[in-house]
C-alpha cells in the first residue's frame, strides 16, 4: 500500500505544472477561449511537445504506456489551470476507445494524429432522452454492404467543433434501451450527412450537437464488436468518470487556495474576514470535502484496474458520488466566501465553479451514482 | 501508488482474525455487537486474554512490551479489533499515561507502572477536564500543593470515563498559580484510593453510566509520583493528545455498524416488505458507506505516510479523521434508530452492569443513537478541530 508518487510520476508533474504555470494564466485562458472552438492549438502544441498527448498509449503504438496514475497526475493538473483543450475528449475518451479495441489499422490509422497533436476527437453519445444510460441508444447503424449507415441525433459533444474524428455510439440491433446491440463507430467529422450545431458551454468549453442523416462508413468503421459494445463504453466511460474526478481534485484544490488567500487579505471592520470563526470553520469543512474526494479520486484511480468490471464500476460510482458532493460543497462555498466579487466574470473563482458545476451532471450525476452503489449491493 | 496489501500483510490480517475468533468470549462479542455495556469482569478478562498474547500494548517501543508492528500493521489490527468487534484496550492506560511514562518518566516510574497498564493490573482513568475547563482545557484550577515530601491535592474534575472502575489516575494540577496559563500545570499520577478522593456517577442521556465527577479534598500524594518535570504538564498533555492520530476515526467500528444495519434492514419490514428494498433507505445507507469508503481512504493515506516517512510531521489529512469518523459513526446510529422504527421506544431499565440481559436488543438502539452524540464532543469538540484545520493546515 503507497500512495506516493514515484520519481517519473513526480517529474511528470513537475513538467505539466511548468507548462501550465507559464501558458496558462487567467487573462491568457480567455484569449485561447475566443479561439476556433473554443482552445489554443499553440497550447495543444506544447502538450505534444512533452509528450503528454502520447501518454497512456502503448509503446508500440507510438506512446509512453503511462496508466491511470499518469492519467491521474494530468487531470489533476489539467483541473487546477482551468484548461480548456480537449484532453479527455481525444486522448482519455477517444484514446481509450482506440486502445481497448481499436484494430492494428485503426491505430495506425488515428493515433500518430492524436500523439503529434494534429487531430483530436470528439465523444458523440448522449442523446435527448438517454440521461445518463450509456445503453439508451436510438441512434441507428444499419448494415450496408461491407459497412454501416448511421442516423440519428447526438447532443453537448464535447469538442464536437474541431474533432476531426467522432466516435459514435449507435444501435445496429433491438430496441432504444437493448443493452446488446449497440456499436461503437469511427465518423470523419467531414462525412457526408453530418451536421453540426455549435456552441459555447456554461464553463467556457466548446461543444456541439450533431445530426447523421444517412451518413455512410466503411468495415473498417466499427471498434470492437459492434453488436456489443456495451461493456467496451463502460469501460472507456469508467475511465473518463475517474479522470473528471482527477480534474474536479485539481479544480477544488485551486478554489480552496483561492479562496484561503482571498479571506486571508479581505479586509471589513478593520481586519481580515478569515480572522472570524465562522468563516474559518467553513474552510475548514472546504479542506475536509476536498480532502475526501482526493481520496476517493486515488481510489477510483486505483479501481481502474479491477479485473472485476462490477467491483471496477461500483467503486467508481462511489468515487463520483463523493467527488460530486464535495465539488458543489467547495464550489458553493467558495462563492459565499469570495462575496460579490465572487459573483462576477472577473474573478477567477466563478469559472471554476461554473466547471465544477458541470462536472457534477457529466456522465452520471451524484444520485445517479449513488443509487448505482445502492443496487449493487453497497460497498462495505 | 499501489492500493494492495502485499502478502505478508494480508497473512497478518488472517492471523489476527484468526485469534480473535478463538479467543474473544462470544458473550463479550455479541454484547458489543449489540451495543451493551461491558463489566469490568468481562473488559479486564479480554485484555488480560490480549496481553498473554503480546498485544496488549502492540504500539509501545519493543522494550516496554510493544510489538515493533509496521504502521500498516497497526492499522490492520485496529480495523480487525473494531470490526470483529472486540472491546479495545483501555486508551487511558494503554494509548495515554503509557506513553507520556515511558516517554517523560524516570526508570523508578517505567518498572512500577507499566507492566501493570499493559495486564491491567491497574485501570487508569484520565484527570483532565474540569466543570470550568471544557474545550478550554488549561484554564484548569485544580490544585497542587508541594508540603514537605506531598503533594496537597484540591480541585474537582469531570467527565472522567470509567472512573468508577479506576484503580489509578493520572491528573493535570496547577503547580504555578502565578504562572501564565499552561505553563504552570504538572502531570502527577495517584491512586483512586487514596483519602479524599470521592468519585460521583453521571447518568447520560442513553441512561447509562460511563463519566464521573472526582472530587480531591487534601488528597495527600508522594512527591515522586510527579511525571517528567514539574510545570512541565501542559507539554505531556500536548504530547498525549497528539499521539494518537488514526484510531480516533473508528472505521473498523462504524464498518461493523453498516453490515449489521444492511443486516437487520433485511429482516425488519416495513410496508410489507424488508426495509432493504426501500429505494429511498438504500441510498441513504449507500451514502453512509461511501462517506466511509472516502475516511478509509484517507486514514489508509495517512497510515502509509507515517510508515514511510515517520510520526514527526502530520499529513494534514489526519485532522480529517476525527470530524468525518465522528460524523459517520453518528450517521450509522440514526440509520439504526431508522431500521428500528417504533421500536426505539421501550427503555431498558440498567441493572448495576449497565444492561438489563431480559430486555430485547433492540432497546439498545435508541441510547446507543444518544450516546453517540458524545463522538463530536470529546477529544476535542468538531469545533475545536475545525479552528486546528484553519490555523495549523489552512494558515488562518
Amino acid at each position: 500500500m503507497d500512495f506516493d508518487l514515484n520519481e517519473e510520476q513526480r517529474l511528470l508533474k513537475e513538467s505539466i505544472d511548468g507548462l501550465l504555470t507559464d501558458s496558462y494564466d487567467f487573462e491568457s485562458r480567455k484569449k485561447y477561449m475566443k479561439e476556433k472552438g473554443g482552445w489554443s492549438q499553440a497550447v495543444w502544441g506544447k502538450l505534444a511537445e512533452q509528450g503528454l498527448l502520447g501518454l497512456p498509449f502503448a509503446e508500440a503504438d507510438g506512446g509512453f504506456g503511462g496508466g491511470g496514475v499518469e492519467t491521474m497526475i494530468v487531470m489533476e493538473a489539467l483541473g487546477k489551470a482551468l484548461v480548456l483543450e480537449p484532453y479527455l475528449a481525444t486522448v482519455v475518451i477517444g484514446g481509450g476507445f482506440l486502445r481497448h479495441a481499436g484494430s492494428d489499422a485503426q491505430k495506425a490509422a488515428h493515433v500518430p494524429g492524436i500523439i503529434d497533436g494534429s487531430k483530436t476527437l470528439a465523444f458523440a453519445q448522449l442523446e435527448k432522452n438517454s440521461r445518463y444510460d450509456l445503453f439508451d441508444v436510438s441512434t441507428t447503424a444499419k448494415k450496408k454492404g461491407d459497412g454501416w449507415v448511421i442516423d440519428g441525433e447526438k447532443f453537448v459533444v464535447l469538442n464536437g467543433e474541431n474533432a476531426e474524428t467522432l466516435i459514435v455510439t449507435a444501435r445496429t440491433k433491438g430496441d432504444r434501451r437493448d443493452k446488446s446491440g449497440i456499436g461503437v463507430f469511427l465518423v470523419p467529422a467531414n462525412a457526408r450527412g453530418v451536421t453540426k450545431k455549435s456552441y459555447p458551454t456554461q464553463d467556457g468549453l466548446h461543444a456541439a450537437d450533431i445530426t447523421f442523416t444517412g451518413v455512410e462508413v466503411g468495415s473498417d468503421a466499427a471498434l470492437g464488436n459492434p453488436e456489443d459494445g456495451l461493456a467496451l463504453i463502460e469501460r472507456v466511460v469508467d475511465e473518463a468518470r475517474i479522470a473528471l474526478c482527477a480534474e474536479a481534485v485539481g479544480l477544488m484544490d485551486e478554489s480552496l487556495k483561492t479562496t484561503v488567500e482571498y479571506i486571508k487579505t479581505r479586509k471589513q471592520f478593520g481586519v481580515a474576514i478569515g480572522s472570524f470563526q465562522s468563516l474559518q470553520h467553513r474552510a475548514s469543512d472546504m479542506f475536509v470535502a476536498a480532502e475526501q474526494a482526493r481520496s476517493m479520486s486515488m481510489f477510483a484511480t486505483m479501481a481502474g484496474d479491477f479485473e472485476d468490471a462490477r467491483e471496477r464500476s461500483n467503486a467508481i460510482a462511489a468515487a463520483k458520488v463523493q467527488i460530486g458532493k464535495s465539488l458543489k460543497f467547495v464550489g458553493q462555498q467558495a462563492i459565499q466566501l469570495h462575496g460579490g466579487i465572487g459573483m462576477t466574470m472577473e474573478a477567477k473563482i466563478g469559472h471554476y465553479f461554473k466547471r465544477l458545476t458541470m462536472i457534477e451532471n457529466s456522465l452520471g450525476d451524484t444520485d445517479y451514482h449513488q443509487r448505482r452503489v445502492a443496487d449493487g449491493g453497497g460497498l462495505i | 501508488m499501489d492500493l494492495a496489501f502485499t502478502k505478508e500483510e494480508q497473512a497478518f490480517r488472517e492471523e489476527v482474525r484468526s485469534f480473535f475468533r478463538d479467543n474473544v468470549p462470544p458473550d463479550t462479542r455479541r454484547k458489543l455487537v449489540e451495543g451493551r455495556h461491558l463489566s469490568k469482569d468481562e473488559m479486564v478478562t479480554w485484555w488480560r486474554i490480549l496481553n498473554k498474547k503480546g498485544w496488549g500494548v502492540s504500539h509501545w517501543p519493543k522494550q516496554y512490551g510493544g510489538t515493533g508492528w509496521t504502521s500498516v500493521q497497526h492499522y490492520i489490527f485496529n480495523e480487525e479489533l473494531q470490526s470483529y468487534p472486540a472491546p479495545q484496550p483501555l486508551a487511558f492506560g494503554v494509548s495515554m499515561v503509557g506513553p507520556v511514562i515511558y516517554t517523560f518518566g524516570n526508570e523508578e516510574q517505567k518498572k512500577q507502572y507499566l507492566p501493570r497498564i499493559a495486564n491491567v493490573d491497574d485501570w487508569w482513568c484520565q484527570g483532565f477536564s474540569e466543570p470550568g475547563s471544557g474545550s478550554d482545557l488549561a484554564s484548569l484550577k485544580t490544585k497542587a500543593e508541594r508540603k514537605g515530601d506531598k503533594w496537597i491535592i484540591n480541585g474537582q474534575k469531570t467527565w472522567t470515563t470509567l472512573a468508577q472502575h479506576a484503580d489509578m489516575i493520572f491528573c493535570l494540577c496547577r503547580t504555578d498559580p502565578s504562572a501564565k496559563k499552561q505553563m504552570g500545570i504538572s502531570f502527577i499520577v495517584f491512586s483512586m484510593k487514596s483519602k479524599g478522593v470521592t468519585v460521583r456517577p453521571i447518568q447520560t442521556i442513553d441512561g447509562g453510566v460511563e463519566v464521573n465527577e472526582v472530587f480531591f479534598d487534601d488528597v495527600e500524594v508522594p512527591i515522586e509520583n510527579l511525571i517528567g518535570e514539574e510545570n512541565k504538564g501542559w507539554d505531556y498533555a500536548k504530547f498525549l493528545l497528539g499521539n494518537e492520530r488514526t484510531g480516533i476515526a473508528r472505521v473498523g467500528v462504524s464498518k461493523e455498524r453498516l453490515r449489521r444495519i444492511r443486516d437487520l434492514a433485511s429482516k425488519v419490514e416495513s410496508g410489507g416488505k424488508p426495509i432493504i428494498q426501500d429505494a429511498a433507505f438504500r441510498e441513504k445507507l449507500a451514502a453512509c458507506e461511501i462517506e466511509l469508503k472516502a475516511l478509509e481512504l484517507t486514514q489508509l493515506r495517512v497510515v502509509a505516510d507515517e510508515g514511510k516517512h515517520g510520526k514527526g510531521k502530520p499529513n494534514p489529512a489526519s485532522s480529517v479523521l476525527k470530524i468525518k469518523g465522528s460524523e459517520i459513526q453518528q450517521t450509522t446510529t440514526e440509520l439504526l434508530m431508522e431500521v428500528i422504527g417504533p421500536f426505539a421506544a421501550p427503555y431498558d431499565v440498567h441493572g448495576d452492569d449497565g444492561s438489563n440481559e431480559a430486555m430485547e436488543w433492540t432497546a439498545q438502539i435508541a441510547p446507543s443513537y444518544f450516546n453517540n452524540r458524545k463522538v463530536s464532543i470529546y477529544g476535542g469538540s468538531n469545533e475545536i478541530q475545525r479552528n486546528i484545520i484553519a490555523k495549523a493546515v489552512l494558515g488562518l
